[in-house]
Parts: C-alpha cells; sequence; structure tokens
C-alpha cells in the first residue's frame, strides 16, 4: 500500500518565520527536477523555538535545526540529491558538543512536558485496560502493598508537590493534616469546581484520563485513612461525568474499588457530588457546605477541612490537576518530580492558554518558565501580528501582568510578587487592542456575580468598587475615584471572610498599579485610548471628506444621521448608540471615532 | 471481570494487554486516535469520527480507531493522530471532513504527509 515517499516539513511556527525559507526549498527542489517526488509542508511548532528555524526531512526522520534561507539549497543538493545528511546544520548539545539528528533525544530540549496531561489524547479515557497499560494503578498497588501510608505522604512530601487550585498549600503536608486527625471517618475530596472563566484545564484531565484521579484519591485514602472518596464536580461537565462514570464503574469491576484492595485490607469507593455551577463552591469550605446541602457558603478557618470538614469529619480536599500528578510521583519518584521546576516550586503547570494569541489551547510547562516563552513560543505570539498589552492570569483571583513582567518565571512566589498569582491555570491575552479599564470591570463584574453575600466586605465593597468602574468607562470619573478604588480595594482584601472576597479587587489593583495612564485617560480626559469604552467614543463626520453621498445615513440602525444628498452629513451625538456601522460603510474616510 | 488481588496479577494483566494490542509484522492495522473532549466536540470532532469510520469501512482499510480525550491543540480542532504501520505517529490539526479525506486518500493510503502536521511539541514523562 505504501509507497517510499520523501517530505520536507518546514516549521511554520510564529518564532522560526519560514516563509523564505520554504520559498527556497521549494525552488531548490524544483531547479533539481525533483518535485515530483520531494513535497515541501508546512507544519506547526515543533516546540524547539530557541534553536528554530526547524526542519525534519521525512521518511528518514532527520531534524535540522537553525536553517537559515541561505541553507535551503544544501539540504536539497546535499541531502537528497547525494544522499548524505547535512551534519552542520543537526543541532549541537550545548553541554557535551554532541551532534544530534534524531527527534527522539532532541525531545527533552522540548518546552512542555506533560505529567499531569500525560494521557490525555493518548488513551481511551472510557478503557480501563488502556489505562492500565499505560502503567496505571501500578502507584496504587506499589502504595497499599509495599509501602506504609506514612511513606507514602514522604514521598509527596519530598515531590514538593503544592496544590494546584491556585493557593499552592504543601500538598504532602495537607495529607498528613488530615492523617494524623483522631476520627473513625474521613473522607476525600476531589475539588472539580473549575470556574475560572477561560479555564478548562480540570475538565480536560478529567475527560481524558478520569482513571488517574481515583488512582490518586484511592492512594489518598489509604494514607489519611479515609474509605470514602467524593467527587465535586460541576453538572455542566456532562462529558467528564460520564467518563467519570464509567471509569468508577470499571475500577469497581476490577477489584480496584471496593473492599480489600490488592489484598490489602483497604477499603475504598467513590462517589460523585453535583455543583450547580457557584465560583464560591470552589473554596473548600464553601464547597464542603453545598456538598452536604447547605448553601455554599464558606466558613472561617480554623477549623481546618483537615480537622473538621465534610460532616465534621476530617476531609482532604485536593484539586483534579494535584490528584493527577500522584500516581507518576509515586511511581517515578519524589526526585525525579523535584527535579523539575524551581527551587519552591516544583513540577510542571497545565494552563489553558485563551485570549489573542495563535496557539490557543491546554499546555503543560515546568515551573519556571517564564510567561515570554509561554506567549511567544508556545502560544506562537499575538494574534493578527498585533502588540501584546497584558496577560491575566490567575482568573478572578489574579492579576493582569505587562510587557515589564514578561521575563518573570512562572512559579508561585514569583508571580505573587509581581502582583497575580499561579491560581488554577487560566492564562489570557489581551493585546493593543483591549481596554484594561473594561478587562478589570469585567472580572470584577463575575466575581460580584459569584459572591455569595455572606460577609459585608465582599458583598458591598465589591459592589461599589464596580460602580465606580461603570461610572469611569461610561465618562463620570472623577480623579478620588482612584483612590476610592484603591482604598476600597485594600479593605476588601483584608476584611473579607475567604478567599474569594480577599482576592477579589487584585485584577483592579493590578491594573492600576500597571496600567496608571488608561484609568488616567478615562477619569481626566475622559477617553478611552483603546476604543473599547463606548460611552467614551464620539463618531464625527469630516465635512471635507464627506460628498452626501447617503451610504452612512442608510446604515445607521437609529437614523441618527442627516444631511441632503451631495452635502456633508452630520451625526447626532445624542441618538447615536455608537455601532460603528456608518464608518464601516464610508468608502472615502469621512466618519472619524474621537 | 476477574478481580485484581495482587500486584503480581496487576502486572500480569497489564503484560497480556500490551501483548494483546501487539500486532505481528504485516498485519498491524493503521491506527487512529481522535480527541473527542467536549472542546473537540464542540468544533465538531464527532462529525470528523463518523465520517472516518465510515470512509475507512467503505474503502475496506483494516483500522483500529480510538476515542481519546483532548490533545491540547485547542486552535486546531479537531485533531486526529494516524499510526501508519510501521511508522512514528502523526498529528493532524483542522480535520473536518475535507481533510480527512485529504489524509485518507493521500497520507493512509499513498503515504503522502498532507499540510496541517503538528509536530510533537512536549517531553513526555519518558524522555
Amino acid at each position: 500500500m505504501l509507497e517510499k515517499k520523501v517530505q520536507i516539513l518546514v516549521c511554520s511556527g510564529n518564532r522560526c518565520n519560514s516563509g523564505l525559507l520554504i520559498e527556497n526549498l521549494k525552488h531548490a527542489v524544483k531547479d533539481q527536477g525533483l518535485d515530483d517526488y520531494i513535497k515541501v509542508i508546512r507544519t506547526g511548532c515543533f516546540g524547539l523555538c530557541s534553536s528554530g528555524p526547524v526542519v525534519k526531512t521525512m521518511p528518514d526522520n532527520i531534524i535540522y535545526t537553525g536553517v537559515n534561507p541561505e541553507d535551503a539549497r544544501v539540504i536539497v543538493e546535499e541531502h537528497f540529491v547525494k544522499g548524505k545528511p547535512v551534519e552542520k546544520l543537526f543541532y549541537t548539545d550545548p553541554v557535551t558538543g554532541q551532534k544530534i539528528s534524531d527527534e527522539k533525544r532532541l525531545n527533552k530540549n522540548k518546552k512542555q512536558i506533560r505529567i499531569a496531561l500525560r494521557n490525555c489524547g493518548v488513551i481511551d479515557p472510557e478503557d480501563i485496560d488502556d489505562y492500565i497499560a499505560h502503567n496505571g494503578y501500578e502507584a496504587l498497588a506499589k502504595a497499599l502493598t509495599e509501602m506504609t501510608p506514612e511513606q507514602v505522604i514522604d514521598v509527596v512530601k519530598k515531590s514538593g508537590l503544592r496544590g494546584r487550585g491556585g493557593a499552592g498549600f504543601l500538598t504532602g503536608l495537607k495529607w498528613e493534616l488530615t492523617r494524623v486527625s483522631q476520627s473513625e471517618t474521613k473522607y476525600v475530596v476531589c475539588n472539580a469546581d473549575e470556574g475560572d472563566p477561560g479555564a478548562f484545564m480540570d475538565r480536560s484531565v478529567l475527560e481524558g484520563d478520569p482513571h488517574s484521579i481515583i488512582e490518586a484519591m484511592a492512594i489518598n485514602g489509604y494514607c489519611t485513612g479515609a474509605s470514602e472518596g467524593l467527587v465535586y464536580i460541576r453538572a455542566e461537565y456532562p462529558l467528564a461525568i460520564e467518563r467519570l462514570k464509567t471509569a468508577i464503574e470499571q475500577a469497581r469491576n476490577y477489584g480496584l474499588l471496593g473492599r480489600n484492595i490488592f489484598g490489602s485490607g483497604f477499603d475504598f469507593d467513590i462517589s460523585l457530588r453535583f455543583g450547580a455551577g457557584a465560583f464560591v463552591c470552589g473554596e473548600e469550605t464553601a464547597l464542603i457546605h453545598s456538598m452536604e446541602g447547605g448553601r455554599g457558603e464558606p466558613t472561617l478557618k480554623p477549623p481546618f477541612p483537615s480537622q473538621k470538614g465534610y460532616l465534621g469529619k476530617p476531609t482532604n480536599v485536593n484539586n483534579v490537576e494535584t490528584f493527577a500528578n500522584i500516581p507518576v510521583i509515586l511511581y517515578k519518584g519524589a526526585d525525579w518530580f523535584a527535579s523539575i521546576g524551581t527551587e519552591k516550586s516544583k513540577g510542571t503547570k497545565v494552563f489553558a492558554l485563551a485570549g489573542k494569541v495563535n496557539n490557543v489551547g491546554l499546555i503543560e510547562v515546568p515551573m519556571g518558565i517564564t510567561l515570554r516563552e509561554v506567549i511567544f513560543d508556545i502560544g506562537g505570539g499575538i494574534k493578527n501580528g498585533k502588540k501584546f498589552k497584558a496577560v491575566q492570569i490567575g482568573g478572578p483571583s489574579g492579576g493582569c501582568l505587562t510587557e515589564k513582567h514578561l521575563d518573570t518565571p512562572i512559579d508561585y512566589d514569583s508571580l505573587v510578587a509581581a502582583g497575580a498569582m499561579m491560581g488554577s491555570g487560566g492564562m489570557i491575552i489581551m493585546d493593543e487592542s483591549d481596554c484594561m479599564v473594561d478587562v478589570a470591570k469585567y472580572f470584577l463584574d463575575f466575581t460580584v456575580d459569584e459572591s455569595c453575600g455572606k460577609c459585608v466586605p465582599c458583598r458591598i465593597g465589591n459592589k461599589r468598587m464596580l460602580e465606580l468602574l461603570e461610572n469611569i468607562t461610561k465618562g463620570h470619573g472623577n480623579k478620588p475615584d482612584i483612590e476610592r478604588l484603591r482604598n476600597l480595594g485594600n479593605v476588601i482584601q483584608d476584611t473579607s471572610l475567604c478567599m474569594l472576597g480577599q482576592s477579589a479587587p487584585n485584577p483592579v489593583i493590578s491594573v492600576l498599579k500597571n496600567f496608571p495612564d488608561e484609568f488616567e485617560a478615562h477619569v481626566s480626559h475622559k477617553k478611552c485610548p483603546s476604543g473599547v469604552c463606548k460611552s467614551l467614543m464620539v463618531y464625527e463626520i469630516i465635512t471635507e471628506n464627506c460628498i452626501g453621498c447617503t451610504a452612512c445615513a442608510r446604515a445607521c440602525p437609529v437614523s441618527a444621521i442627516s444631511g441632503e444628498r451631495k452635502e456633508p452629513h452630520k451625526i447626532d451625538p445624542i441618538l447615536c448608540i455608537k455601532c460603528g456601522a456608518c464608518m464601516e460603510r464610508c468608502k472615502f474616510n469621512a466618519v472619524i471615532v474621537k | 471481570m476477574n478481580k485484581i488481588k495482587t500486584i503480581d496479577a496487576l502486572r500480569a494483566l497489564r503484560t497480556n494487554i500490551i501483548r494483546n494490542k501487539h500486532f505481528e509484522e504485516g498485519t498491524e492495522p493503521v491506527i487512529i486516535k481522535i480527541a473527542l473532549a467536549t472542546c473537540s466536540n464542540a468544533s465538531g470532532a464527532r462529525d470528523t469520527y463518523n465520517y472516518l469510520v465510515s470512509e475507512l469501512e467503505k474503502r475496506n482499510i483494516e483500522t483500529a480507531i480510538i476515542k481519546t480525550g483532548c490533545m491540547g491543540y485547542c486552535y486546531a480542532e479537531p485533531t486526529i493522530e494516524v499510526r501508519l504501520p510501521g511508522h512514528e505517529p502523526v498529528v493532524f490539526g483542522y480535520v473536518d471532513q475535507q481533510k480527512a479525506d485529504d489524509i485518507i486518500r493521500k497520507y493512509i493510503i499513498e503515504g503522502e504527509l498532507v499540510e496541517g502536521i503538528i509536530p510533537v511539541n512536549y517531553r513526555t514523562i519518558e524522555s
């Protein structure tokens, strides 16, 4: 069926900028009269951006790096005509000086590492056998039959794993705290209440690799002394729920959930609890109240769930991604895991990369990678050649970072120091056409909607902040408003009951700090520099350019434009709804926006 | 289904599963993995899946189609991975019916790659 076909694959990622190289390769192939045999094909990014442009020849699988447009002819003449690989274009290992052309060996230079996502897109999530074939349940078997709970906790502690839900609490320590709490009954809870706008890491793990969560929860049960696990998941994730249910059923059938697992005397089973999609239920105490059938409202800590949680019993609550790391840590070892990342933030983090980047997607990067590498190398740069403006990291609790923060390493502590936070993994990229005041308003609007209303600072304070922002975007703001926003924000951060309130002002405070000029323009000059805040825009017709063709008047949905045929027209600013239809229709650049 | 009671039983089962998945040289099918998560489905991956199943059957091509979760390339959904016998797997993005047809006609039947390739851009826990 298969004939030998020869292809040259060329990375056409943003960083490689290989347009001319591709042209030259095509010409060189043609000049040799080989265009019937050799095809030049553009591909996506190889993830070797620092050594780009990257070229791969097929079917012999040779990788060339740092290929300039001038090298095209050499590759075609040497590699294809003479059959001799071009050694000078092989990758040179910076440490050993060795020349490498084999893609598998080059893989260690790639920026992403998939640990939590190791099985996503690889295995069939509805087939337990496929999971077992990929070392599934090995960690659970090893823990139950060869290790004591203390030893397992020790491995998790040594790995340095910190909670991936956002706050970054040490996972091993959390497990130990639940273990030492005295009680007959304890619970393990998986927090799958993913609520940040634009984030879908947990959903993807549950849909792509549900067994890893089941395995990790059972390991956690063994360590903490719990025999019941609960997954708190949003009802709006129907596919994740379906796959999780299938997986639980399959695990029960194999005896990997149930009584006396692996003959160790340890019993464990898992059931699901559905959330109705309230953001506050991602907070662990609110989540527990919701599971108990009460209102999803947080309570003061202490007591921590590890002391007094679900139904008053010690409860270990971990996020989906945290759990997804556990089986790997156990079978690859704590040292292996701790070798990835930075001194205080170990391992990797999954991000849902969204917004104005070319390659939106689910990515997993080692801690310590810079924002620049994520946005420009992995994300492929800003869409439509526009300029980068800001990155919103950490969702409604996080902050907006700017160009000057691009070289900040992504780890828990550096992000906090820069005025954002790790959060659960939402990363939204903004370009020059986004208004930062509007962005801050958007996130605050979200938290005001999602506030449970229990404590005054969050319920009333955030609402007042939102009103101030709305006024500013409508052009009714004045100078003292900026100071009011800052003061209110600080008070809310200091006095709210839970993390939702404590972090709600973060997006506003970070925009105030990083984009003071934009606030200033809105407040003092009543202008929105990005042209987003409609109330601050005025559409006008330049009399000299208008020929009176009436196209704009006919396009206006509210009849705000008047004027005689062949005479300059006028826009009534009171009637105008600023939809921009006139500007789009005008062929003479007579409509401007101020 | 037999219960797995010991670590050895688990390992034996694993060996067995892997052995059953292994094909003698010359008898391997084309293995296609298709990402079918919520986001893939929203981009039309279900239609691509149905098309692949019916089209490959129509053309009598020995294939194993595996449904997987998200491959992470949201910008290029629907995404599929094709492994021809004796070859490294190749991931293709933007696989609508037209592209699926291209992949079957050119890559699966003729062995000629088509545009839309997404190279492996990450390390795995093994590497």
